[in-house]
């Protein structure tokens, strides 16, 4: 990869004091150890059930959430800032630069803003926008590019489809011109009629202004239909990394590979063959020992209960923390 | 004889913008033990159709007089639109028929036990005991995956996972032995892992109790992993239905072959994604015709619309109501 690396964390770390009282104080660690490079320009899937961390990953690279330990920093050619120290105007800057796209389109637009006042609302916010007609020009043209209808931007949220609303959050969020985005669960709440349009309107915008995604979601298919590279998270930690080609035709991980036989097939006669999970995410608050996925792990074995996996390098860019990454891949029919 | 049927169901709402029509004359059957998936966007209509079979729907609806629902139980026929007082409306509503919703948190009660919740139904909609509906419940809870079942039914529903909370939910639904079940994205909420499992569950326990299940969802995969047969639906009305493989492998709606090509592949990454153009209209700019023409990409000429298209026998059990099957069939 020689493209020059956009957002590097190493060892990223995010904590949550939760509990009141002296004897009652305990730490949730929703975010631990995680070293991602996503490079400029590309397409970064992050791929996890609830509560592996996905999002608070997401959160903490926008400065959202308090970074606890680590390193996190950003870099476009054009500015370049350390993530666990930015603040004041830095970080007003930052925001300009770094932007999210909720899951819910119901939910995040306000019911009582036209469509032209949410889309400008940022512009006006950071003082990116002098004259009114600068904002009204800005905001045409970011809808424009958002397939919005212009006749709509004197409507109020209510008059639309999930889809339709979904497109004014991307505008939204594209409308001061960010260079990276966090996409978080974007497509979700859709339906698959729209969500393939919405996905589709994305990857364009990603490619004609050259930006750089981080893209949440929990569902495989359509991660690997958007995504360059994907990392796949269990319980704040990156259990296995690749290109997406590479994961998809030989993830390595057994909880990777029983996320894929977990997608229910198109074919009704493939009924049952999946290879099943047991069992359920445990608790981040009381995490498992060791290796965080053997309690559910159908090929777990003393030392998983007792020693955390490394994150091996298995093949050029492809990562997985497994102890047994390679018996088992020696196992396999090839 | 069926264990459902539903002719010419048609509902109607009244709302602050005038009259929407939520179901337009649907027609459909349900056999004993037999899994029917309904499937559609948001706005299609299938969770009103599936709650009309209770007439569980908001109190500015109208049944059309033509609307007919008979479900055949042991003990002979109940017909659905004749009952009024909530009081007859018990024989269907968690007697003959439950219900499992999408969203597991909103369903339970949050300040009362799940056991207590369970139990209740049970003394509502049987004779027993309460200490013999605690002894059931306990059992159902067991039964759905539930570990350490008598603890579980002494707990709340926040102190439960999604996942949990879903099989609690279907085991509340099946305590009362229903005739028909009727699972509202029972997996929607729930991650691709749990969604497994509870799938894999509730294909047990239709083989255990044999009852019908309609099953409405907006994911394909689901349908073609749980389902006998499938019906779709757009804009409130039935537009296709057949067995699963018939519809899946060879779909005869327009519609129904955007929804399949709309769904990213894992076998091709490097097909695109081909969304079903345009947005659903509102329901209350509903298009003349064939309601799906604004959309469609095989209009076949002005007949689209302005006629409503009918039933054509596409397969065996397989019908689809749309004009280009009907000029085929001339043509053949």
């Amino acid at each position: 990869m020689s493209d020059p690396l956009l957002i590097t964390t190493k060892n990223l770390c995010v904590e949550f004091k939760i509990g009141s009282g002296i004897f009652n104080k305990s730490v949730l660690k929703a975010v631990d150890g995680i070293s991602i490079d996503i490079p400029k320009g590309s397409f970064f899937g992050v791929v996890g059930e609830s509560g592996s961390g996905k999002t608070t990953l997401g959160r903490a690279l926008l400065k959202a959430v308090p970074i606890a330990r680590g390193d996190a920093s950003y870099d476009d050619g054009e500015a370049r800032y350390d993530l666990t120290t930015l603040a004041g105007p830095d970080l007003k800057d930052y925001r300009k630069r770094a932007q999210l796209i909720f899951q819910d389109p119901y939910a995040a637009l306000s019911p009582r803003m036209t469509v032209r006042d949410i889309i400008a609302e940022p512009l006006e916010v950071m003082g990116l926008t002098k004259t009114r007609d600068e904002t009204d020009a800005r905001v045409r043209e970011i809808a424009e590019k958002c397939r919005l209808n212009l006749e709509h931007l004197r409507r109020f949220p209510h008059a639309f489809s999930g889809g339709q609303r979904q497109r004014i959050s991307i505008a939204r969020a594209l409308v001061s011109g960010p260079q990276f985005i966090v996409a978080d669960e974007s497509v979700a709440a859709l339906d698959v009629s729209i969500q393939a349009d919405v996905l589709n309107l994305l990857k364009s915008i990603q490619r004609d202004m050259g930006l750089t995604f981080m893209f949440i979601s929990h569902d495989l298919s359509v991660v690997a239909h958007t995504c360059d590279h994907v990392a796949v998270m269990y319980l704040g930690r990156i259990v296995e990394s690749a290109p997406t080609r590479q994961l998809f035709d030989n993830p390595r991980h057994p909880y990777t590979k029983a996320l894929f036989s977990a997608i229910p097939s198109l074919d009704p006669d493939d009924r049952g063959k999946a290879q099943k999970l047991e069992g359920e995410i445990p608790s981040p608050t009381n995490q498992p020992p060791g290796c965080k996925f053997h309690t559910r792990c159908p090929f777990a074995t003393d030392i998983c209960k007792r020693e955390e996996p490394p994150l091996d390098t298995c093949e050029e860019g492809h990562a997985v923390s497994c102890h047994h990454w390679q018996e088992l891949s020696a196992k396999e029919p090839a | 004889m069926s264990l459902l049927n539903v002719e010419n169901l048609t509902l109607q709402f009244d709302t602050d913008e005038g009259r929407i029509t939520a179901v337009d004359n649907v027609s459909f059957s349900l056999e004993r033990g037999e899994v029917m998936g309904l499937v559609g966007e948001s706005g299609s209509g299938k969770s009103v159709t599936a709650k009309s079979l209770m007439k569980l729907n908001a109190g500015n609806g109208h049944y059309s007089p033509k609307s007919k629902i008979t479900l055949h139980l042991d003990d002979g026929a109940v017909d659905v639109m004749a009952l009024k007082s909530p009081r007859e409306m018990q024989v269907v509503r968690g007697g003959a028929i439950s219900m499992i919703f999408q969203e597991p948190m909103a369903s339970f009660a949050p300040a009362m036990t799940i056991g207590k919740q369970m139990v209740e139904q049970l003394l509502i909609h049987s004779d027993m005991s309460k200490a013999q509906a605690k002894e059931l419940s306990v059992e159902m809870l067991d039964r759905v995956g539930i570990s350490d079942a008598s603890t579980r039914f002494n707990q709340y529903a926040f102190e439960m996972s999604g996942g949990m909370r879903q099989r609690a939910m279907i085991a509340m639904a099946l305590s009362t032995k229903p005739k028909l079940l009727i699972a509202d994205e029972p997996t929607t909420a729930l991650d691709v892992t749990i969604q497994a499992q509870v799938i894999d569950l509730m294909k047990d326990l239709v083989d255990e109790f044999h009852m019908g299940i309609i099953f409405i969802t907006h994911d394909l995969g689901v349908v073609a992993q749980t389902a006998d047969k499938v019906a779709v639906m757009y804009l409130g009305r039935m537009i296709e239905q057949g067995p699963v493989r018939d519809v899946i492998r060879h779909p005869q709606h327009p519609y129904t072959q955007g929804l399949l090509d709309a769904l990213p592949k894992l076998d091709d990454l490097d097909a695109p994604l081909t969304p079903v153009a345009g947005d659903i209209p509102s329901p209350l700019e509903r298009p003349s015709g064939c309601v799906f023409h604004t959309r469609c990409p095989k209009v076949v000429g002005d007949v689209c619309k302005t006629d409503i298209p009918h039933w054509v026998d596409t397969g065996e059990n397989h019908r689809t109501a749309c004009h280009l099957c009907d000029a085929k069939g001339e043509a053949a």
